[in-house]
């Protein structure tokens, strides 16, 4: 087993009895994230790309320094390419009505598919209903993957996007982003990523990834909250129009109209997440110092461990891919005649704390055939007794409920 | 045991066999209502003659607590008039606090007499979270009611 236990003295909150089993919710933040913001807000802190004086200046360019960060980290070709947005949700949403309104019309078709997250299904749904679009979903297989064939055949000159997650936040699964984007592009669609899971747990090289857009939060990857990541190609990029205006997105105003700035400010109306920014590229160096391919192997490791004990658990069914192959540290399941959310509250009295719920994905939920799982997801700090942990909380479920 | 407290055998009997579940077949009044956080479900159906309820019937889906409170809710309403379901109504709302004025007082020696098998909910005040989940049940009552 990967050892980082060593790292969970980074941790405030993880202390002992405190089994978190939630980070595809959102993770924990370790000490050098929470003291890079606090250092730059007590000596460097000013609004950027505004003031002619020091302050705004180091604040700038620490701002512009963690752009160049989040470049590197993913392996873009250009910072500009690096949009700062609230999180993966308005990152989505700024892709389906930037780009969506501009590029879509009537009789056009959305590819999205059974297993994606609300935020990367309604802004599609929104978007295809005001320019008279049609929504189609690549169906999900027996063994809970993307069926490709079934996309391959699905795709047509009238395909004009294909939104897919990077990594289903229910199921773990890892759909193949490079064979998708491959198929789309050959019939001159756009591919949209929702990579709110997969970015914080596994290596991401966009070009390798081939897709048009990518989408992810700090917030899930050790980082603060109110701020994410839409990066985009230049060429993608370019084909989209702001989403929100206001101050910093524009070159010139007059009374009556405006025109924008320079990408990738053009897309940051407003003042952005500053501190936040600071907070995310110190994340991105606490990760990298762990080594991503290290993150994910970790989060493999317990992933096996989990399907064999809690698998093992009477009335316990697992949904996700059987195998180890293209899945990440989320293992969602149900017990028989035991509601999701009594597992969730019987399971926080044994300091385990999971999701209960349908996870903002209730098409796939319906298509499972359940109302609600109870989700455990991994990330850096968790350790095989969280998973005993969960496994003594499941038998008390069980017992409690008089079903084993 | 906190988890005893909140899973009580009362509320466990009736998630495993929930009382009056189904449908009527020509209800007088019906609504149905939605946790839309966690998703949980409840129908209720009644019949009335004139005041009183004479006939109720509840499905749905979702936890033990949300189930168990609408069954039980089931057991305690029927027969009553419009008056004793609203003070019923009142009695829960205050014995989970969400009246606003801090539960109702039970008699801790006379289990079950301010309102008989309901009482058993009362550990899940220890639950913030789900209070909403036994609370379901008596607001979609409450909307079908004011049909």
């Amino acid at each position: 087993m990967t050892d980082l236990a060593y790292l969970k003295a980074d941790f405030p909150i993880i202390t002992d009895g405190v089994h978190f089993l939630d980070s595809g919710a959102s993770s924990q933040k370790p000490i050098p994230v929470l003291e890079a913001m606090d250092r730059f807000a007590r000596t460097s802190y000013a609004n950027v790309h505004r003031g002619a004086y020091k302050l705004s200046v180091a604040a700038t360019e620490a701002y512009e320094a963690a752009r160049g960060r989040v470049a590197e980290f993913i392996g873009a070709e250009d910072a500009r390419e690096i949009i700062f947005v609230r999180g993966t949700t308005t990152a989505l949403n700024t892709v389906a009505f930037g780009w969506g309104l501009e590029n879509l019309n009537e009789g056009d078709r959305i590819i999205a598919s059974e297993i994606e997250h609300h935020a990367n299904l309604v802004p599609w749904q929104m978007v295809a209903k005001r320019v008279g679009a049609r929504l189609d979903h690549i169906p999900m297989t027996d063994d809970y993957r993307l069926d490709i064939d079934a996309f391959e055949s699905m795709m047509g000159p009238d395909v004009k996007v294909v939104a897919v997650t990077g990594m289903s936040n229910v199921l773990g699964t890892m759909p193949p982003v490079k064979r998708i984007s491959d198929i789309a592009h050959r019939h001159g669609a756009r591919v949209v990523v929702d990579a709110a899971q997969l970015v914080p747990h596994s290596r991401v090289d966009v070009k390798e990834l081939g897709a048009d857009f990518l989408a992810f939060s700090a917030h899930k990857m050790l980082g603060p909250t109110g701020i994410g990541v839409l990066w985009g190609t230049m060429d993608a990029l370019e084909e989209m129009e702001p989403f929100e205006g206001g101050g910093e997105m524009i070159s010139d105003v007059t009374l009556h109209d405006a025109t924008w700035a320079e990408i990738p400010h053009r897309f940051e109306a407003g003042t952005p997440p500053i501190i936040e920014a600071v907070g995310l590229h110190a994340a991105i160096d606490y990760l990298e110092s762990i080594g991503m391919d290290k993150v994910l192997q970790h989060d493999i490791e317990l992933t096996e461990v989990a399907l064999e004990r809690v698998g093992d658990v009477p009335g316990v069914t697992i949904y996700g891919p059987a195998g180890l192959d293209d899945r990440g540290g989320v293992v969602s399941m149900v017990m028989d005649g035991v509601h999701a959310h009594d597992l969730g509250t019987i399971l926080d009295e044994n300091g385990v704390s999971v999701r209960a719920g349908h996870h903002c994905a209730k098409p796939l939920m319906r298509r499972l055939g359940v109302s609600a799982t109870a989700r455990a997801s991994f990330y850096v700090y968790n350790t095989e007794e969280d998973i005993d942990a969960l496994v003594v909380g499941l038998r008390r479920a069980g017992e409690l409920f008089g079903m084993s | 045991m906190a988890l005893e407290e909140l899973y009580r055998e009362v509320i466990l009997d009736h998630y495993r066999t929930p009382r009056n579940r189904g449908h009527l077949d020509a209800p007088d009044a019906s609504a149905e209502g939605v946790n839309p956080l966690c998703g949980d479900e409840i129908n209720v159906e009644l019949a009335l003659e004139g005041d009183e309820v004479v006939a109720v019937a509840v499905e749905g889906q979702g936890c033990s607590i949300s189930q168990a409170s609408a069954s039980m809710m089931t057991e305690a309403i029927k027969g009553k008039t419009r008056a004793e379901i609203e003070d019923l109504t009142a009695k829960f709302r205050s014995m989970m606090s969400l009246d606003g004025e801090g539960g109702l007082d039970l008699d801790p020696d006379r289990p079950g007499a301010v309102l008989g098998d309901l009482e058993a909910l009362q550990g899940v005040r220890k639950y913030p979270v789900r209070i909403k989940c036994a609370s379901l049940g008596w607001t979609v009552l409450a909307d079908a009611l004011a049909e």
